[in-house]
C-alpha cells in the first residue's frame, strides 16, 4: 500500500473529520444515530482489516471479540454502581484481549483456510456459552444496563446526549484509526505485510511469523472489542446475537465492500452497506430481504472490484 | 463391590445404547455432507461456505416434490439431481473466474452465495418450519422407546450413497479423473484430463450428496432457513478433526462427533452437548493438526 | 529422417518470440525454435535460462505473455493444457510428477481413455509400452509412489506415450538417475525417435544430448543464443563450454 501524498491527504482527512463533527447538529435523531452506529461498525471492520488486508489472514471470529467487549462492559456496568465508563471500556477491552489470545494461540499456527474455519467455529463455541450461560449473561435475552457518563473523576460527570455520544464515538473511532494507520506504517507493519505478500519467505529471513500473527489477532481483537464497547454504551444493552459468527459475516463484507487493506475502505464499507440496507428497506419495505441484492453484490466487487468500492473510486479518480 | 454395583446402576446403559444408535445415524448424515465438503475442498482447495445452504435447498425442494408427487422417493432423487445442477452452474458463474487467485477470495464468494441463498428460502418460504413425510412412520422396539425405523433407513442409504461414490472414485474413468486431479492438479491437465469441468463435475456432486443429505434429515427436523448453518458447523469440525481432503478421515470424524455428541446428551442439553465437538477439534488442532484419523505425515 | 527434410518441409511445432513474466520477473525475452516431425531436438543452456518455462509454455501450462505457439501450422498460444494433450503434445516433467496414490496401471490409462479409441487399440498401446518398459507391466498394480526413481521416470515416459503423441517434451530425464540408467534413458529416445515421435529434450547432461539430437539450441537469459546441427558441436566446444561452462 503506498503512502498517499500527504498534504491532499490531510486535507482530506480534516474535511471528514469537520463534517463528521457538525453532522450531528444537522441531522435529525434517526439519521445521527444511524451515522454513530456506522462509525462503530466502521471500526469493528477496520479492525478486522488489520488481519484481512494486512497480515493476509481472514477471521470470523470478530463477533467473539466484538460479543466480549459488548459483555465486559456490561459486566463493569451492572456490577459496579455508579456506572463507570472507563471501567467499562477497560473491562470490555481485557475480555476482548482475553479471547484474542486463546483464539489466536490456536489459530495462527494453521493455513490461511484453516485459520478461517477455526476462527468461524470458535466464535461459535462463545456464542454457545453466552447463549447458553443464562445465570451470567442472561442467555437469549441479554442484559440490560444504563448508559454511564463520561467522568473524570474528581473533574467533572456529564451524561452523554445523543450529541456528545457521537463526539464521543467519533473521538474514539478517530484515535483508534490514527493508532492503526501508526501501526500499520510502523516496521511492525511493514512485517504484517511482507507476511501477507510471502509467508514462506518472510519466515525463510527469519522472522517469528507465529508471534507476528498472533500480536496481529490481539491488536485486532482489541480493537473489535473497544467497538463493542461502544456499541454497549449507545444502545444499552448486550445481546448474544451479536456473537453468532454472521456478525464476523457481516464484518467480512464490509471489509471487501469498502476496500481490504486501506483501514478507511471498511469504514466506507459498513457505511455503504448500511445505507444500502436503510435504502432498499424504505423502498420495498421492512420484510424486504436486503441481503439477497446485498448478497450479489458482494460476490460481483469480489470477482469484478476486487480492490473494493475504495479501490474503484481511486483508479477512478486517477484517470 | 457394593461401589461397583453402584457405579454400574448410574450408567445408563439404555441410554448408552439408544444414543449410540442416534449417533450413528446422525453421524452417517453428517458424514454424507461433510464427504461432499472435504471433496470440494481436496479438489479445487474451496472452502464451501454455502454447502450449509445447498442442503437446505434439498430440503425445500424435498418438501416442494413430496408435495407435488406424493413420493418421498421422487422428492430425494429430484432435489440431489437439481441441487447438482444449480451446483455446477454456481461454480462455473462464482468459483471459475476466481481460479488462480487468491483462495480467500473463494472463502468469501461461498459465503456471499450462502447469504444470498438463505435470505431467499426466508423470502420465498417464511421463517415457518416445513414438514417432510418420512416413507416409513413404523417404529420398533427399543427398551422403553418406540424407535424409529426411518432413522435407521437414514444411516443405510447414507452409506449405501457414500459407498457407491467411493467405488465411483476407486474404478471407473471420472473417478480415476477426479483423483488424479486431486494429486497433481497440473500433471492431470497435461494428461488430456479437462480439469476445469473435474471441478465443475466434482462441485455438482458434492452440492448433490449434500442436498440428499437435506432430505434425508428433513423428516427429523423441521425444513426452515437457519438449518444449513449448524450443519455447516459441524460439517467444518469434522472435516478438519478427519484431515481436510481426507474422505476416509471424514466419515470417521462425522461419526467420532456424533457419538461424542449423543452420549454429552445424556446429560447435558443438546445446545451444550456441541460443546463436545468443539473440545474434540482444539484436541485435534493442539495435538494432531493434520486430522485425528490421518496417518501422521512421515 | 535427414536433418534438411525436416526443416524444409512444415514443422510440427513452431515457437516464435515467446515472451514470459511471473509476476513482475520477466523470464522469456523473445524465445524462437522449431521442431519437425519426428526431429530429436535439443535444448541446452545453464540452470534458470528458462529451458523449463519453454517447454511448460509450449505444453500449455503457462500463459504467454506476447508471442505464438503453432502446432502443425495451427496457433495454439494460449489453449490450456488438456486441448494440447490432445492435440498431440506429451510432456515429461522435470522431477517426473506421475501420480503417486494412482497404480501404475491407472497413470497408464489416464493416457488412453480417450474419445475414439478402441479397445483393441488400447491393448496394443499397453503392449507396446510394457514392451518398452518390461518393469511397468510387473508393477502395474502398485502405486506408482512405490517405484524406484529410474521406475518412475519410465512411468512418466510411457505415461506420454499413451497420449500416442506427435511430440514428446523431456525435461531433465536423466537428472537423478544413475549412469546405467542414463543409457536405458538413450535408447528410449532412440527407440521413440524410430517410432516417429519427435523429441524436445532439455537436458544438463551435454554428452547425451549431443549423441542423442539432431539439432540443438543453447539458451541463456530466456533467450535462444544459439542454434546448429548437433554433429558441428563437441563436447569441449568453445561454444559449449561459454554458455554451459562453469
Amino acid at each position: 500500500m503506498s503512502t498517499r501524498p500527504t498534504t491532499t491527504y490531510w486535507i482530506g482527512f480534516c474535511v471528514v473529520q469537520a463534517l463528521l463533527i457538525a453532522a450531528p447538529l444537522a441531522l435529525p435523531e434517526f439519521w445521527r444515530r444511524f451515522l454513530t452506529e456506522v462509525l462503530i461498525w466502521g471500526l469493528l471492520a477496520m479492525s478486522s482489516d488489520l488481519l484481512i488486508g494486512y497480515t493476509g489472514m481472514v477471521s470470523f471470529g470478530h463477533s467473539a471479540f466484538f460479543g466480549l467487549g459488548m459483555y465486559g462492559a456490561a459486566a463493569a456496568l451492572l456490577l459496579v454502581s455508579p456506572p463507570n465508563l472507563w471501567l467499562a471500556m477497560g473491562l470490555g477491552l481485557i475480555g476482548a484481549a482475553a479471547i484474542a489470545l486463546f483464539v489466536a494461540y490456536f489459530s495462527t499456527r494453521l493455513r490461511d483456510i484453516y485459520f478461517a474455519i477455526t476462527t468461524l467455529i470458535f466464535s461459535q463455541i462463545f456464542y454457545v456459552i453466552i447463549f447458553t450461560w443464562t445465570s451470567v449473561t442472561g442467555g437469549e435475552n441479554g442484559l440490560i444496563f444504563s448508559r454511564p457518563p463520561l467522568s473524570i473523576p474528581f473533574l467533572f460527570s456529564m451524561r452523554f446526549t445523543g450529541t456528545t455520544l457521537h463526539w464521543f464515538v467519533l473521538a474514539v473511532v478517530t484515535a483508534s484509526y490514527l493508532i492503526l494507520r501508526r501501526v500499520t506504517q510502523s516496521p511492525f507493519g511493514m512485517v504484517l505485510q511482507s507476511i501477507r505478500e510471502n509467508e514462506a519467505r518472510t519466515r525463510a529471513i527469519g522472522y517469528p511469523v507465529e508471534r507476528y500473527k498472533i500480536v496481529a489477532v490481539m491488536l485486532s481483537g482489541l480493537f473489535a472489542g473497544l467497538a463493542g464497547v461502544l456499541y454497549a454504551i449507545q444502545n444499552q444493552f448486550a445481546a448474544p446475537d451479536f456473537v453468532y459468527f454472521l456478525t464476523s459475516g457481516d464484518t467480512v463484507i464490509f471489509n471487501v465492500m469498502g476496500g481490504i487493506g486501506t483501514l478507511v475502505g471498511p469504514i466506507v464499507g459498513a457505511g455503504a452497506f448500511q445505507l444500502l440496507r436503510e435504502l432498499l428497506s424504505r423502498l420495498f419495505g421492512d420484510q424486504f430481504p436486503y441481503l439477497i441484492p446485498l448478497g450479489f453484490v458482494f460476490i460481483l466487487i469480489i470477482i469484478f472490484l476486487p480492490q473494493g468500492l475504495l479501490g474503484f473510486a481511486r483508479r477512478w479518480l486517477n484517470r | 463391590m457394593d461401589a461397583v454395583a453402584q457405579l454400574f446402576q448410574s450408567i445408563p446403559v439404555d441410554q448408552i445404547l439408544i444414543q449410540t444408535i442416534n449417533g450413528i445415524v446422525t453421524g452417517m448424515i453428517l458424514a454424507l455432507v461433510a464427504s461432499g465438503l472435504t471433496l470440494i475442498f481436496g479438489i479445487m482447495e474451496v472452502v464451501n461456505f454455502a454447502h450449509g445452504e445447498l442442503f437446505m435447498l434439498g430440503a425445500y425442494i424435498g418438501v416442494l416434490v413430496l408435495a407435488g408427487t406424493g413420493s418421498f422417493w421422487i422428492a430425494l432423487v429430484v432435489a440431489s439431481l437439481m441441487v447438482a445442477l444449480f451446483g455446477a452452474a454456481l461454480q462455473i458463474v462464482t468459483l471459475r473466474p476466481l481460479l488462480g487467485r487468491d483462495p480467500l477470495t473463494t472463502i468469501l464468494a461461498t459465503f456471499g452465495t450462502s447469504l444470498i441463498l438463505q435470505n431467499y428460502a426466508l423470502w420465498q418460504f417464511g421463517p415457518v418450519a416445513r414438514k417432510i413425510q418420512e416413507p416409513i412412520t413404523s417404529h420398533f422396539h427399543l427398551f422403553y422407546l418406540e424407535y424409529p425405523w426411518y432413522r435407521l433407513l437414514i444411516a443405510v442409504l447414507s452409506g449405501a450413497i457414500i459407498g457407491a461414490f467411493w467405488l465411483f472414485l476407486k474404478f471407473g474413468k471420472f473417478g480415476i479423473w477426479i483423483r488424479a486431479t486431486t494429486q497433481d492438479r497440473v500433471m492431470a491437465q497435461a494428461m488430456g484430463i479437462p480439469v476445469p469441468w473435474v471441478h465443475t463435475a466434482t462441485f455438482a456432486i458434492g452440492a448433490g450428496m449434500a442436498a440428499a443429505s437435506g432430505v434425508l434429515f428433513g423428516p427429523l427436523v423441521g425444513v426452515n432457513h437457519t438449518m444449513g448453518l449448524d450443519w455447516v458447523l459441524k460439517a467444518f469440525i469434522v472435516v478438519v478433526v478427519g484431515g481436510m481432503g481426507n474422505l476416509g478421515g471424514s466419515i470417521l470424524a462425522a461419526i467420532f462427533i456424533s457419538l461424542l455428541e449423543a452420549y454429552a446428551s445424556i446429560w447435558v442439553s443438546p445446545a451444550q452437548a456441541i460443546i463436545v465437538s468443539f473440545i474434540a477439534l482444539i484436541l485435534t488442532l493442539l495435538f494432531r493438526p493434520t486430522g485425528l484419523f490421518v496417518p501422521t505425515p512421515k | 529422417m535427414s536433418t534438411t527434410a525436416s526443416l524444409h518441409s512444415d514443422p510440427l511445432v513452431l515457437v516464435e518470440d515467446l515472451h514470459t513474466h511471473y509476476g513482475k520477473s520477466h523470464i522469456l525475452h523473445g524465445v524462437s525454435l522449431k521442431v519437425g516431425r519426428g526431429e530429436v531436438v535439443g535444448l541446452l543452456g545453464r540452470n534458470g535460462v528458462g529451458k523449463s518455462t519453454t517447454l511448460k509454455t509450449i505444453m500449455g501450462l503457462v500463459r504467454p505473455s506476447a508471442g505464438t505457439v503453432e502446432l502443425e501450422g495451427r496457433s495454439v498460444t494460449g489453449l490450456p493444457a488438456h486441448k494440447l494433450a490432445r492435440l498431440g503434445i506429451g510432456y515429461v516433467p522435470e522431477d517426473r510428477r506421475i501420480f503417486r496414490l494412482l497404480t501404475v496401471m491407472e497413470n497408464l490409462r489416464i493416457g488412453f481413455d480417450r474419445h475414439g479409441v478402441t479397445e483393441a487399440r488400447k491393448q496394443a498401446l499397453l503392449e507396446k509400452v510394457f514392451a518398452f518398459f518390461p518393469v511397468l507391466a510387473e508393477r502395474r498394480h502398485q502405486p506408482g509412489g512405490t517405484l524406484s526413481g529410474g521406475e518412475q521416470q519410465m512411468l512418466a515416459i510411457a505415461r506420454a506415450m499413451m497420449l500416442e503423441p506427435k511430440i514428446i517434451l523431456l525435461d531433465e530425464p536423466t537428472e537423478g538417475l544413475m549412469p546405467r540408467m542414463v543409457s536405458q534413458i538413450r535408447q528410449i529416445i532412440a527407440s521413440l525417435h524410430r517410432d516417429g515421435v519427435a523429441i524436445l529434450l532439455v537436458e544438463q547432461n551435454v554428452p547425451l544430448t549431443l549423441e542423442a539430437s539432431e539439432r540443438v539450441y543453447i539458451m541463456e537469459k530466456g533467450s535462444v543464443r544459439h542454434a546448429c546441427a548437433a554433429s558441428e558441436l563437441g563436447v569441449n566446444d568453445p561454444v559449449i563450454r561459454q554458455y554451459l561452462g562453469v
